[in-house]
């Protein structure tokens, strides 16, 4: 007898539109590059021009794929602080993770150069960024986790993350104001949001560290299931609820952290992305949940960022715009339109 | 106090339950000495505020004891592990459980938890005690519907089912019959009594149904500011022990009817 709903159709739906998506990504930007070329590079044959070869291989499949993990690992830790904290308004950004991501590359950016100029060459590594942006994103987690271990309210939760996101936001100011115009403007560019900047060395630590992430994630998507009943129902069900919430902190303060540092604070997508999905899919199994989230997730941001493209053209507006410009009114049009959020 | 050991599964010494934060201890109740017999119905009754859902709290590990003593099977509570316990006891809580997208089926499957795979995968045997709960409870015709769309009777009835397939010993509920119209109650009642007989569960409920106690409940575990007095049921209506727990100027036990009363003469005395 059959009582759980199978999805193996949605999947397959998702599948083919993730492989389209992907494919109209790399066929628009500001060079007009026939399909067939486009194939023909992927498949490792000779193309009729080797700019375009170079252009695909260094440039859109780069773009592509930061796209894919980008828009995936937003997506999942929205859905994490969701399940965790019970709450349909939890996301990366709402909690205050990404303003901790971004006080942590303000304080590199604009911070530190600040006091001495010799360390200009440490804010332009990747690296840095990256490191300075997930202890950023995992103080403030560990700081909403220590806050929300005392206060069972979940609201007051959400308002403690809106707080601590105000205060990093000013302490921010409080830099910008010191920090002279070339710095400034190396982390307003930042803050727009790219996912054109990373080369290949930059997407292997991204997709290492994802995968980590996702191993981890595993391990906890059993005790996650048992959460939608409640902590107390989860413990008598021999949930080890520290484990899962630390792994949980872990996860998505890294993801969030170093997802921040390469791309910018990308707002939105954690929030809205698993929403989306159990409009579309309306499950709360986490079995299925997260799957879905992935995908959709990277579709979105494939969207997004072929909008933000403006194809044949060769301006490119910032990514962060696009996904809340385009993103945010099709996220209320759906809740209206339903009346009911769920988590 | 049952003398016979083997028959008792949770026994408490000198059992202090309370609140505590770093400045100060609320106590609760002290000297608690309890017996749980095994197969039987027990109910807790007192008044509100007393202390029956801190001591089913406590009993369950849900929250910490103050001092004293948790027997479980020969066992110390506090050595028992989370994963031990919940192959032991599972619970029916008061509190709601959070918005979701949850079906019956799905929220039953997951009392299975404790003994799936990694990823929760069902065995045939985790099919068995699923069916077996949802036959038990006769849920079979809502076990498609979200959660949310049920009636709180029904909720009720779901929240046994996924606590029998958890396929428990003893199984633990704070007032399940609260928000019910009779009819509810009554069935639930019935339900916990028939669990104990066909499937020789331990239940443990905390209650204002006097009435439903009374007839249906096996044991009582009586409340009140100073002790706990146990025994059993017709026992305890007999050397008036329950006439004690809720008498005061407004009612009174009546032996016959097996339950409170409103004293006549209460509002007889305004008009005098």
């Amino acid at each position: 007898m059959n009582k759980t709903k199978s999805y193996k159709f949605h999947f397959l739906l998702l599948t083919i539109l993730s492989v389209f998506f992907v494919l109209l990504n790399l066929s628009l930007g500001s060079v007009d590059i026939p399909f067939k070329s486009i194939i023909q590079t992927l498949t490792g044959n000779d193309t009729a021009k080797e700019s375009w070869q170079y252009i695909i291989l260094q440039y859109r499949l780069p773009k592509a794929l930061t796209a894919i993990l980008v828009g995936s690992g937003l997506s999942i830790c929205g859905l994490l602080m969701q399940t965790l904290f019970r709450n349909p308004l939890a996301g990366p950004f709402v909690l205050g993770i990404s303003s901790g991501a971004s006080l942590g590359v303000a304080i590199l950016v604009l911070g530190i150069s600040a006091f001495s100029g010799g360390l200009v060459g440490l804010t332009s590594s990747n690296i840095g960024l990256a490191l300075a942006a997930s202890i950023g994103a995992l103080l403030v987690l560990s700081a909403v986790m220590l806050a929300a271990k005392k206060i069972k309210n979940t609201m007051s939760i959400l308002i403690i993350g809106l707080m601590f996101g105000s205060f990093t936001a000013a302490i921010i100011s409080v830099l910008a104001y010191f920090s002279s115009a070339e710095q400034l403007q190396q982390y307003v560019f930042w803050t727009f949001g790219s996912l054109g900047n990373l080369g290949w060395n930059e997407i292997l630590i991204l997709s290492v560290l994802y995968l980590i992430d996702m191993g981890l994630l595993l391990t906890i998507i059993k005790p996650l299931n048992s959460l939608l009943l409640g902590e107390n129902y989860a413990v008598s069900l021999g949930v080890n609820l520290k484990r899962t919430r630390n792994i949980t902190l872990v996860i998505t303060g890294l993801l969030t952290g170093v997802i921040t540092a390469f791309s910018g604070p990308i707002a939105f997508i954690g929030l809205a992305v698993p929403h989306l999905t159990k409009l579309l899919i309306k499950t709360s199994d986490h079995k299925i949940l997260v799957p879905a989230v992935i995908i959709i997730g990277a579709i979105v941001m494939l969207i997004s960022d072929t909008i933000a493209q403006l194809p044949n053209s060769q301006y490119t507006l910032p990514i962060n715009a696009v996904t809340s410009l385009f993103g945010a009114p099709i996220v209320i049009w759906l809740l209206v339109r339903k009346r009911k959020i769920s988590y | 106090m049952d003398k016979n050991t083997s028959n008792i599964i949770i026994q408490t010494h000198n059992l202090s339950i309370g609140y505590q934060s770093k400045k100060n201890i609320t106590c609760v109740a002290e000297n608690i000495n309890l017996s749980l017999p095994k197969g039987k119905l027990v109910c807790v009754l007192g008044k509100n505020g007393i202390g029956k859902s801190t001591l089913l709290r406590t009993l369950t590990k849900v929250q910490p004891k103050l001092s004293g003593d948790i027997i479980l099977n020969r066992r110390k509570l506090e050595t028992i592990t989370n994963t031990e316990l919940s192959k032991v006891m599972s619970l029916v809580l008061t509190e709601r459980i959070p918005e979701s997208n949850l079906t019956v089926y799905e929220l039953i499957t997951l009392g299975r938890q404790p003994y799936t795979n990694w990823i929760g995968n069902l065995t045939n045997e985790d099919n068995k005690y699923i069916e077996l709960a949802i036959e038990q409870t006769k849920i079979k015709d809502i076990i498609h519907k979200k959660h949310y769309e049920l009636s709180d009777g029904q909720l009720q009835k779901v929240m046994i089912a996924r606590a029998l397939a958890q396929n428990t010993e003893i199984i633990t509920l704070d007032e399940p019959t609260a928000h019910l119209d009779i009819h509810n109650k009554i069935e639930i009642f019935n339900l916990l009594k028939t669990l104990t007989q066909k499937l020789h569960k331990t239940i443990l409920i905390s209650t204002h149904e006097i009435h439903l106690a009374l007839q249906l409940a096996g044991e009582l575990w009586l409340m009140n500011e100073t002790e706990i007095i146990s025994g059993k049921t017709e026992d305890l209506i007999a050397n008036k022990s329950v006439a004690k727990l809720f008498s005061s100027d407004l009612v009174t036990f009546n032996l016959k009817l097996k339950q409170f009363i409103i004293k006549n003469d209460y509002f007889r005395a305004d008009y005098d």
